[in-house]
């Protein structure tokens, strides 16, 4: 692995003071990726765009301008971000060769800032997957172990950053898909509150979940990342108000007041023992340092997985009903009829995992499965929420594992999507009811790095991310 | 509970998706396999509790994000159809859809 980048806002600060040109910033960044190319965290380089604007960044300075709060900063967007200057694939041979129309806010808000997207990260296609096994073009090796994954959805993105290829990375998480990741490839991976960061110009895949969120070095980046790209987006209907600042401050974070809660059923059987001991290790630092912790109980937890894959589903097969061969993206050439056209480019398009959650959505929708399936699974979502809700009266956190293995082996889970979905067992809890979380470096087992995941109140992302802080300095 | 093969292919047609005959083997199996486990929110008690459709409160008329309705210079029609598979003086051209 290269050497890890200096902080974000060192790194923007050396290229407005002159130290270093954005240029030579970007060109680093292009080339570490050349580099690292057998790791597949990449799918395609945006080379003349990000030299262009690199160049910018750079006459800006020479003019005295200012050229925002991430000049020069290089970084890597999962490929389901619409961005300028490279193909926008979602990692599907549907969408190859799509040309964005326009970018994504999340992008647009990073650019007026300064920052610079030199390539597009690899996905599960579509976001569907915990192994980046289901991109319909490779799959990223873990950086720590090139015979294990990196996780995923967003594990491009979360290997790119682990092998400084970037000094960060945009993800989208819908089920877990930038914790999981990050947590396996030894990353910060903030998910933030539902509806803070803008979808627009994100490929949507479980609209009621998706939500668009850092993965760095650092939780300082992290918020960082958050702090610009926050915000209620007229083109996202579902967006936020935001806090006034993510900033986290240099001030040690009070434990004193602070009361955790530690999710009993995260700690059963399914959690690998020195996975366990890890996290049971950060608590115990935690305690000393003056948390009243205390063991917390949300029953319906254990129901939130069965409530995701009913939920996510039905909402994929509405949202994928868009690639229909005649609009964007791949369509059969000598298809007889409109039904033909559908069927087929739809057939050829799409890989096995998306043809599999189409196809369970539709059944759960299905006229006379509808109200035993998807009503059922949004009602079983409120009793969740009211369990959340209810715990955080009595707690400010929740504390847990992020996933409850490491890096498991490439092709280990490929042949049971069952026990692939079962992977997501400690992170679709949040992303049902809407709260921030934040998976961040815990140690390793034999190498391969173990994710802390911490949970706050929905709107209390800047708390979050001062806990996390708090806890990544104990875990150095 | 396993899905018979014609389950899968109505499930299919349903879908806009053409299967091979390979493939409706493979998904009667996982399908009805995440079938099963999801089935076990039949017994769940939810009396008293409606659907969540939406998490932080935005349902409600008051609260619904509108804008003003407005042309605004954005994404060019020509931008918009360069990466459609087949246009015609500006339109899409779609295969003929009656007869």
């Amino acid at each position: 692995m290269a050497k890890k980048w200096a902080p974000i806002l060192e790194l923007a600060e050396d290229v407005r003071s002159g130290k270093v040109s954005a240029l030579e910033q970007v060109k680093k960044s292009l080339r570490l990726i050349d580099e690292h190319s057998e790791f597949n965290a990449v799918i395609s380089k945006i080379e003349k765009r990000a030299i262009e604007r690199a160049k910018e960044v750079d006459a800006k300075i020479q003019e005295g301008a200012d050229p925002g709060r991430l000049a020069g900063v290089p970084f890597i967007a999962k490929d389901n971000f619409l961005v300028f200057g490279a193909e926008t694939t979602a990692a599907s041979n549907i969408l190859k060769g799509f040309d964005a129309p326009y970018q994504s806010t999340a992008i647009e808000k990073l650019e007026s800032e300064g920052a610079i997207c030199v390539a597009k990260a690899n996905l599960d296609a579509f976001a569907h997957g915990a192994s980046t096994e289901n991109s319909d073009f490779f799959t990223t090796k873990n950086p720590h172990d090139n015979t294990r994954v990196a996780g995923g959805s967003s594990g491009g993105s979360a290997a790119a950053v682990a092998l400084s290829l970037a000094p960060f990375a945009l993800g989208t998480d819908t089920g877990g898909s930038i914790r999981q990741p990050a947590s396996f490839c030894g990353a910060v991976g903030l998910k933030p509150t539902y509806g803070l960061v803008s979808r627009s110009g994100v490929v949507a895949m479980a609209s009621s979940t998706d939500v668009v969120g850092p993965i760095t070095n650092s939780v300082d980046d992290a918020a960082l990342v958050l702090d610009v790209i926050a915000g209620q987006d007229p083109l996202d209907g579902t967006t936020i108000p935001r806090q006034e600042s993510y900033l986290t401050p240099n001030s040690t974070f009070n434990l004193q007041n602070t009361k955790i809660g530690i999710i009993k059923e995260y700690f059963g059987d399914g959690l690998d023992p020195d996975v366990r001991n890890k996290i049971e290790l950060a608590i115990e630092d935690l305690k000393k340092a003056g948390a009243d912790v205390v063991e917390v109980s949300l029953p319906s937890l254990a129901l939130a997985l069965a409530v995701y894959y009913i939920v996510c589903p039905a909402e994929v097969s509405s949202n994928l009903a868009r690639y229909d061969g005649q609009r964007f993206g791949y369509s059969f050439k000598d298809s007889k009829n409109l039904d033909e056209s559908y069927e087929v480019s739809r057939e050829q398009g799409f890989g096995n995992e998306a043809k599999r959650r189409i196809m369970i959505g539709t059944y759960v929708l299905s006229s006379g499965y509808y109200d035993a399936y998807y009503k059922k699974a949004q009602t079983v979502r409120t009793k969740l929420t009211n369990e959340f809700n209810e715990i955080f009266t009595k707690v400010d956190f929740l504390i847990g594992p992020t996933a409850p293995t490491t890096a498991f082996k490439i092709g280990e889970n490929t042949q049971d999507p069952l026990a692939m979905y079962l992977g997501d067992i400690m992170t679709v809890g949040a992303s049902m009811v809407g709260v921030p979380a934040i998976s961040i470096p815990c140690g390793d087992v034999s190498g391969l790095p173990v994710g802390l995941q911490i949970i706050a109140p929905q709107k209390q992302d800047r708390e979050l991310l001062e806990i996390a802080k708090w806890c990544e300095e104990a875990n150095r | 509970m396993k899905l018979t093969r014609e389950d899968v292919l109505k499930l299919a047609r349903l879908s806009r998706l053409h299967l091979t005959d390979d493939e409706v083997a493979m998904y009667q199996n996982d399908i009805s396999a995440i079938i099963d486990y999801i089935t076990q929110l039949d017994g769940v008690d939810v009396s008293g509790l409606t659907p969540t459709y939406q998490v932080t409160g935005l349902t409600s008329q008051d609260k619904n994000a509108t804008r003003n309705d407005e042309i605004l210079p954005q994404v060019s029609q020509e931008e918009l159809l360069k990466n459609v598979p087949k246009t015609e003086g500006g339109q899409i051209k779609v295969k003929r859809m009656i007869g």
